[in-house]
């Protein structure tokens, strides 16, 4: 065996490094357990990864590195885009962690620190396999790895009913998806006698009932990972019940990556019977988006009110795969990016309004919040303003490219229904922002400062949201990759 | 020359340090961060006109000046990539020329608001104001494409209003901003129209058309051309306050008075010529036919404006018609141009420079006028000119510099106003007698209003009951601006009018900037000039004799035979009440209360509708989110199912 194609897998190896020096750090690093503070909450795991993430933007920078490699017979692939993406993810992950910091000072919390960044790395690691997978195995695994670490995460708060309830429903919709998907590849396998993304497009067949099928079992088990509807119910739940920081997890990294792979196995695999695939986005993209909306106007809890906003913007997301052309990959990686900054700060609020409010989570609680925390008020209006696409915040603009690339691919009346829905996710949006500016509150969550991690989150959130649309750039940088998948 | 990027850039960064964090800073660092700043780009600008013109800008072949892009990058891009809006500088002679206006203008307010805004609650927004202003200003005169003329267009427009609403707690400034803000949003409406249909024929925003394909497929949209043309100048028409767009600008002078200045006399209210002028290769070669909209609007607008300035008593009010009607002299010039080369008779296309000539000499002179008039007002506390009179002795310096201001404008040999308001006339001379004598009577109206403006604020019974509260006085700080911008107008006049008559052989305003770039050198057409000069003569003689006395029998007497007239003049032709009667009784009565009622009732109640349709349905399907995981993983099969049954019944 020729070792050295484990150096192709770069990224995923220094994320493993980056694993199990905390794994060690966890053993021999204490944590005061009345404060909560040590070098392992936060400042070792955030420097770890960011110097991973900056080593892993080696192959598109430096000229003597190359993006393009498979490793193991073409199990693992690797090209430009996923480097991209995988990027995103670790930029994704490190403001979720600064999100954590103070949850994880929790007195109840303080003893198990280490655990929660092996944790939710290894379920990064889970999602570099699925977005590099060239092979269904490989695929399947990944995404095992990224599920079953996250039930984990879930539960996290063990002494609270709401979390191991919400576990339970995650892991065990999870497994009957996994099992369904399994089944669909094992139906591939049956019809094409192999695994490899490369191998099994020619076999494909639009006549091919069996295939047909192993589709649609496909789609539900990434639709799962990526709450459309109708594979969607356990997302309330679990948000709602997880920890605020999972939650924000959950909402943005895992749902990237799934969006990634489906485009990517959509494109290889099931490229001759896409009109079928399109046919069948199309409807689950309108019940998505019209679904979600509709619940998410009547929620009280914001978490769960974030779930369903969610589910909608994952109809969004999920627009790009529509016809698969190039452009909808750069309008998916695109939106990635700019609802992981919108979204991200959301959380990053209401995290911090949690811990600093003794657990207020409703909409209601920030009645007034303007009057107590206007800086807090402003940022996260202008998050919410980018989730909803108002211009010239970047959720605008990846609205924009997300439309054009359906619309280009021919969609006209989903674009037209997708728009309609925009307006409907303005309202829902718009009542966060009226309760913490014009409902007044007699007893308002209090004024509160922000710690350093919380502010540093905000301000790399704010930063995404204001010049990610406007400088072009990045459009232009993802664009030049989406070609060469 | 990528350095011309930080001449925007400058003040854009000021803008954000003023506006973030301005209220940290006293009022003087503030000031002094907004000046420095303009100072950096007025260096900058004054060194980029000089390598423009004198090092790189000539074409070595042909001699003549060609465009310059040293940045330009794709900011927004279309899929198939034929269609992009495009960001970057464009520097030709109209943008460098546009670029020192701006510049020196700007600079000029930045020192002069020292002192006239000392003390005002909130001096370090109204200087990022200014800075915003100056940025957008400038992004939109180096503009490479008409999108992002637009877009910096739109944020001139926002600026205007920011600042013709600084004094928020006055219900009038309020009132005013909001006036400016709509009617040029309205006439912006039209050149958005203008730039989408430009854009879909044509597949560009690009101004020029210096490739072949470009070329086809102008050529291909030449029988729209016209209506996107004329659409655009719509817009151009708001900014510009033409008639009977004009209605903004006197209400604008609620603003503080350094602003009317800048932006009300010297550089957004010409925007609109400007972009007449950056378009006009493409108006002379495909709505040649069209352009007597442009003459006429402007030949009726400078007489109107001249007739209506002749009766005001607010001396802002005065200077606001004079620049409407100075505007109207300069799309006048644009519209009789009928040729883009210059060649040796250059008849045809000497409006072009002409226009742009004027533009410079009267960005200067109504600049001085204004702050000027800001020195005036910040001694008497006041805008009537009957609370003035004698003011030559208290303000020796700003009587001065306001006497050459006038004398420019008026067109007197050896000021500024002469060199480019003759050479308007000219090409009116050539285009159509007609034009040229109504331009002609009309430049004798601005002679004759000026000096009534004159005489009255300078000369004349003093008015002792408010000398005696307290006494009125200059600034250095205000001054000095003054005497500046009066040198300029000064020297450019002295320059130009001894080169123009042929004493010397030497760079003329028309050796930079031409219709095609190539050299022009200004000779006067001495029929003209000296037409011109006898009437102005005439009309300053006329004013002095009606007014300059201490008291004025015979404005009293004329006032008393054309009661009526007088009155109209001073109701500005009732053209407010007019827009007032239109836009309340005509569209808001007959058209807004129907829409409005079916808004209520129609689509309101669909929206009702929907909401309780979504309402229900939520209610009806709340079910479906029962927290029960049996049922979730029912529903997962199901929906497979369903889906699987979809792809095989179709």
């Amino acid at each position: 065996m020729d070792y050295s194609q484990f150096l192709n897998m770069g990224q995923e190896l220094s994320l493993l490094a980056v694993i199990l020096i905390l794994f060690v750090a966890d053993l021999f690093m204490c944590t005061d357990r009345k404060s909560g503070k040590g070098v392992l909450n936060t400042p070792l795991p955030v420097i770890l990864l960011t110097v991973h993430t900056l080593l892993g933007l080696a192959p598109l920078v430096c000229p003597c590195c190359v993006a393009d490699a498979t490793a193991f017979g073409g199990m693992y692939v690797s090209s430009a885009m996923a480097v991209v993406v995988k990027t995103i993810l670790n930029v994704g992950t490190v403001i979720v962690f600064l999100t954590a910091h103070e949850w994880l000072k929790q007195p109840d919390m303080a003893n198990k620190q280490g655990e929660y960044y092996t944790l939710t790395l290894f379920t990064l690691l889970g999602m570099y396999f699925m977005v590099s997978a060239g092979h269904f195995l490989m695929f399947f695994i990944g995404l095992e790895l990224a599920s079953v670490p996250m039930t984990a995460l879930i539960a996290y708060s063990k002494k609270s009913q709401e979390s191991a309830e919400a576990a339970a429903k995650y892991i065990l919709t999870a497994l009957f998806s996994s099992g369904l998907m399994l089944y669909g590849i094992s139906l591939i396998y049956g019809t094409t006698g192999t695994l490899y993304f490369d191998q099994i497009a020619p076999q494909i067949h639009a006549t091919n009932l069996v295939q047909l099928a192993a589709l649609v079992l496909f789609i539900g088990g990434i639709g799962f990972k990526i709450s459309l509807v109708p594979f969607h119910l356990w997302t309330a739940d679990a948000y709602q019940g997880a920890p605020t920081t999972v939650t924000s997890y959950l909402s943005v990294i895992s749902k990237g990556a799934a969006a990634f792979v489906l485009f990517v196995v959509l494109y290889k695999v099931f490229a001759p019977i896409i009109d079928q695939a399109n046919l069948l986005f199309f409807w689950i993209i309108i019940f998505s988006i019209t679904l979600a909306n509709i619940f998410a106007v009547r929620q009280n809890n914001i978490k769960r009110f974030m779930a369903f906003s969610a589910i909608s913007q994952a109809g969004y997301l999920v627009l790009g795969v529509m016809g698969a052309t190039p452009q909808g990959l750069t309008a998916i990686v695109y939106y990635l990016l700019v609802y992981m900054a919108a979204n991200l700060g959301v959380f990053l609020i209401i995290s911090i309004t949690e811990q600093r409010s003794g657990g207020k989570v409703n909409i209601s609680d920030y009645d007034g919040f303007y009057r107590t925390n206007p800086k807090l008020s402003f940022l996260m209006t202008l998050c919410l303003f980018s989730l909803a696409g108002i211009p010239p915040f970047a959720g605008f603009f990846s609205k924009f490219f997300m439309f054009m690339a359906a619309f280009k691919a021919g969609f006209v009346v989903l674009v037209l229904i997708a728009l309609v829905n925009t307006v409907i996710s303005l309202y829902y949006y718009l009542l966060i922002v009226k309760a913490m500016y014009i409902i007044p509150s007699d007893e308002p969550i209090p004024t509160f400062k922000s710690d350093g991690y919380t502010k540093l989150g905000l301000a790399l959130c704010t930063l995404g949201v204001v010049l990610i649309g406007i400088i072009s750039w990045f459009y232009s940088y993802i664009d030049q990759f989406s070609f060469g998948l | 020359m990528t350095y011309t990027l930080f001449i925007i850039l400058l003040p854009l960064i000021s803008f954000l340090v003023l506006g973030i964090a301005g209220k940290w800073f006293s009022h003087k660092t503030a000031g002094w961060i907004g000046t420095l700043a303009l100072a950096g780009v007025t260096v900058l600008s004054y060194y980029a006109a000089y390598e423009y013109f004198f090092v790189i800008g000539r074409d070595a072949v042909t001699g003549a000046f060609e465009r310059q892009v040293p940045i330009n990058f794709c900011w927004l891009p279309f899929f198939d990539q034929s269609l992009h809006f495009d960001m970057g500088i464009l520097l030709d002679p109209i943008s460098v020329m546009m670029l020192i206006v701006i510049s020196t203008v700007s600079f000029m307010v930045h020192i002069y608001s020292f002192g006239y805004m000392k003390g005002e609650k909130g001096f370090q927004r109204y200087y990022a104001f200014l800075s915003l202003f100056t940025m957008s200003m400038l992004g939109l005169v180096v503009a490479t494409n008409i999108f992002q003329m637009y877009l910096f267009w739109e944020l001139v427009g926002v600026s205007s209003y920011l600042l013709i609403g600084f004094y928020y707690t006055s219900p009038a400034a309020v009132s005013a901003s909001k006036k400016a803000f709509i009617v040029t949003r309205f006439a912006d409406l039209f050149f958005l129209i203008g730039i989408l249909i430009y854009g879909f024929y044509t597949g560009s925003f690009a101004f020029v058309f210096d490739t072949p394909e470009g070329l086809a497929s102008y050529a291909q949209a030449g029988f729209i051309l016209p209506l996107a043309l004329t659409l655009m100048f719509i817009g151009g028409a708001g900014k510009s306050a033409m008639f009977p767009l004009h209605i903004w600008l006197p209400d604008a002078m609620e603003g503080p008075t350094p602003v009317s200045a800048l932006i009300h006399a010297a550089t957004m209210v010409v925007a609109g010529v400007f972009q007449v002028a950056r378009l006009f290769p493409l108006w002379v070669t495909y709505a040649q036919d069209w352009m007597p909209v442009i003459i006429w609007v402007g030949v009726f607008t400078a007489f109107y404006a001249a007739a209506v300035a002749c009766a005001q008593s607010d001396i802002k009010r005065v200077l606001a018609f004079s620049t409407i009607s100075q505007i109207a002299f300069m799309m006048v010039a644009l519209g009789v141009c009928t040729e883009l080369q210059t060649g040796h008779e250059h008849v045809g296309s000497v409006g072009y420079m002409a226009s742009m000539f004027h533009l410079f000499t009267h960005a200067m002179f109504k600049a001085c006028l204004f702050l000027g008039a800001g020195c005036i007002i910040h001694a008497v506390h006041s805008n009537e000119m009957n609370a003035m009179g004698g003011l030559r002795k208290y303000l020796p310096l700003t009587h001065i510099t306001f006497l050459v201001s006038c004398l420019a404008i008026s067109g007197i040999p050896f000021f500024s106003g002469f060199s480019s308001k003759d050479e308007i006339i000219t090409a009116c001379m050539a285009y159509s007698p007609a034009v040229g004598y109504i331009m002609t009577g009309i430049a004798a109206m601005t002679a004759f209003y000026m000096f009534r403006l004159y005489y009255g604020i300078f000369w004349g019974t003093e008015n002792k009951e408010l000398h005696a509260a307290h006494h009125p006085h200059e600034t250095k700080v205000m001054t000095w601006p003054l005497v500046i911008l009066s040198i300029i107008t000064v020297g450019v006049g002295a320059y130009t009018t001894l080169a123009g008559f042929g004493m010397f052989e030497g760079y003329s305003f028309g050796s930079l900037v031409s219709a095609d770039g190539q050299d022009y050198r200004i000779h006067f057409d001495t029929t003209v000039a000296l037409t011109s000069t006898i009437v102005a003569i005439c009309a300053i003689g006329l004013a002095t004799w009606i007014f300059k006395g201490d008291r004025q029998p015979i404005a009293d007497k004329l006032y008393a035979t054309f009661p009526r007239l007088h009155r109209w003049a001073y109701k500005r032709f009732y053209m407010d009440e007019v827009y007032q009667f239109v836009t309340h009784k005509i569209i808001f009565a007959c058209v807004s209360k129907p829409i409005a009622w079916f808004d209520r009732h129609v689509v309101d109640g669909f929206f009702n509708f929907l909401a309780w349709g979504t309402n229900a349905t939520s209610n009806g399907i709340k079910t479906l989110q029962s927290g029960r995981v049996q049922q979730y993983a029912l529903v997962y099969l199901v929906g497979i199912i369903l889906l699987i049954a979809m792809l095989l019944i179709f």
